[in-house]
């Protein structure tokens, strides 16, 4: 009955502050239909010179999907390579292709080079490859790389906001000293913290509910496996954000020294949590992996939106991150012995 | 220094407390009786709070001992018999009054019809009935400090502990307040209040004067006066604190 009181009250306030309920839920679908256009985009069209090339050539070469400028010298090239008019040149030197490229950005690079490569395909004689059929266990050919990113991005988002708002909302409690009128009550300390637990728990499975419905059905994120699992993974992932939230908060005097656990718990989990490949990670910071919830969540995600793996699959995953809100629970009700003893 | 130490329902034995180096409270010894209005009076620094904040058990005594009802703080049962006023006011400025009211209410367990009408009783005491539906965050200073004291009555505690309960309130409201602890004080409910004002002590049944976490004097206002042969609470003060 306490405990419902405190889930009542801690509802009602987030209801009344609309700026933080429009952050919890917009702020996420902003930011994920931002990174669905930058990554999902068209195709980079790269623009590309050809120098002085004779005709029966030019008629060979297979120059579709790319937007073509032509010169009669060098010189007029490379100016216009470095103005960035051109991403690239291609010109015939003793009878065989010369290629001169912008550089500076490693993707265009990749993309001039592979339209190049194709335009002179139909020069190397008449050696017909034979070209592979490709299979897909998982994913298909035209899964962009939002639907590999957008998992890890879902819940990092998930986990960021609600670390924060839980934070922040636990720390006024402690600074404006209703926290200390609490413990003046009879509300025991393991109430608090489930009053906390319960009420952000329902407030973040309907955030979940709604951020992930967005992406998987207006964004058309890949999503193979069960939706139930995703919530689960989520909820659970937001429990641990929430805990670890308060956790944190009591070792912060004001909402800035909040912020400042951003770059200390918050980024570095971003790199361990799968957006980059983890094998190429130095072994002497590899272990940190394992440690951070994100690194969990994220792969169970992944094997349930990419993979389509059912719940037997990410059952130790959930496990794990079961144990991290149980761990950071226990703690915040022993951190509060430090305001009333009993 | 006591009379009848039977009738004590707040027995403070030999308590010091200390941060690190710092003594806040210097071996404390005092009995409070059952139904009287107690005041502790002393400048800001002087350990008032620490004090106060011991007996509701958010603090522990680095040395020596309280009981409260015979029982040694602190203790889980005791918090239901003590209402707590603490200095800073305890609200949630997001909600109205009435749902403050329903959250504490709900803390002590009250609900239905009693819950009803208590929150209007302690309404009325603080008059803010009119204001019940009105985000607290729009409340004045004053009006914060008299809803602080609502939800401190709420539960109709045998013990009322308040820091500072009149702070930025107008003086016909304070005369009013006043008048309602004389009423709880006949029911019976003992209350035990902070103040740094002096004409404020004057209202107390008996007063403790504390300065640099040492209590200075017990007694009642008039034998405080007395004794130092002054004419107020306030030169009675400052001879008890060696002025």
């Amino acid at each position: 009955m306490r405990v419902f009181a405190l889930v009542i009250r801690i509802l009602r306030q987030l209801i009344r502050d609309k700026r933080t309920m429009a952050l919890l839920i917009f702020a996420p679908i902003l930011v994920l239909t931002m990174l669905h256009l930058v990554f999902n985009g068209d195709d980079y069209v790269p623009t590309i010179g050809i120098v002085d090339i004779p005709d029966p050539i030019l008629e060979k070469l297979d120059l579709k999907d790319v937007d073509i400028k032509t010169y009669s010298d060098t010189d007029a090239a490379t100016n216009d390579l470095a103005s960035q008019k051109l991403d690239g040149y291609l010109f015939f030197e003793n009878n065989a292709p010369d290629i001169v490229l912008e550089g500076s950005d490693p993707s265009i690079n990749a993309a001039t080079m592979m339209s190049l490569q194709e335009a002179l395909q139909p020069l190397q004689g008449n050696v017909m490859s034979v070209e592979p059929s490709t299979e897909y266990l998982h994913g298909s050919g035209d899964m962009g790389q939002f639907d590999y990113f957008g998992p890890v991005l879902l819940g990092f988002f998930v986990f960021f906001f609600v670390f924060l708002i839980a934070g922040v909302s636990f720390l006024r409690e402690r600074t404006t000293g209703t926290l200390e009128r609490l413990l003046s009550s009879p509300l025991r300390r393991w109430e608090i913290v489930l009053g906390y637990v319960l009420s952000f728990g329902i407030f973040t499975t309907i955030q979940a509910t709604i951020i992930a419905s967005y992406v998987i059905y207006v964004l058309g994120m890949l999503m193979e496996g069960s939706f139930i699992n995703v919530l689960i993974i989520t909820l659970l992932l937001s429990l641990t954000a929430l805990t670890l939230g308060i956790l944190l908060s009591s070792f912060a005097n004001n909402e800035l020294q909040m912020m400042q656990f951003i770059p200390l718990v918050i980024v570095p989990q971003i790199f361990f949590s799968g957006l980059f490949n983890l094998d190429t990670i130095s072994d002497w910071l590899s272990w940190i992996g394992p440690l951070t919830p994100l690194y969990y969540a994220a792969d169970a995600l992944r094997n349930v939106m990419v993979r389509g793996y059912g719940f037997n699959d990410i059952y130790t995953e959930l496990l794990i991150l079961a144990g991290f809100p149980l761990l950071f629970m226990t703690l915040n009700i022993l951190a509060l012995k430090k305001y009333r003893k009993i | 220094m006591l009379v009848e130490s039977s009738k004590g329902i707040v027995g403070i034995h030999n308590v010091s407390k200390c941060y690190g180096k710092e003594h806040v409270l210097k071996k404390i010894d005092l009995d409070i009786m059952k139904g009287e209005i107690f005041g502790l009076l002393g400048p800001s620094g002087a350990g008032k709070t620490t004090l106060v904040k011991q007996l509701v058990g958010l603090d522990l005594p680095s040395a020596g001992d309280i009981f409260i009802f015979k029982e040694e703080i602190p203790s889980l049962k005791l918090i239901e018999r003590i209402g707590y006023m603490a200095q800073s006011d305890a609200l949630y400025t997001e909600l109205t009054a009435k749902e403050n009211l329903e959250f504490f209410a709900a803390l002590y367990g009250l609900k239905g019809s009693k819950k009803k009408e208590r929150m209007k009783e302690v309404m009325d005491i603080v008059q803010l009935t009119d204001h019940l539906k009105k985000l607290v965050s729009n409340y004045s200073g004053g009006m914060k400090r008299r809803l602080s004291l609502a939800i401190a009555l709420l539960h109709d505690p045998e013990l009322l502990i308040l820091d500072e309960p009149t702070v930025g309130i107008d003086p016909v409201l304070r005369k009013s307040i006043w008048s309602a602890f004389y009423t709880l004080k006949e029911k019976g409910t003992t209350i035990i209040v902070t103040t740094h004002v002096m004409d404020e002590a004057e209202k107390c049944d008996r007063l403790g004067m504390i300065r640099t976490g040492e209590l200075i004097a017990v007694g009642t206002p008039e034998q405080l006066k007395q004794v130092t042969k002054s004419s107020s609470i306030e030169e009675a003060f400052l001879v008890y604190g060696g002025a």
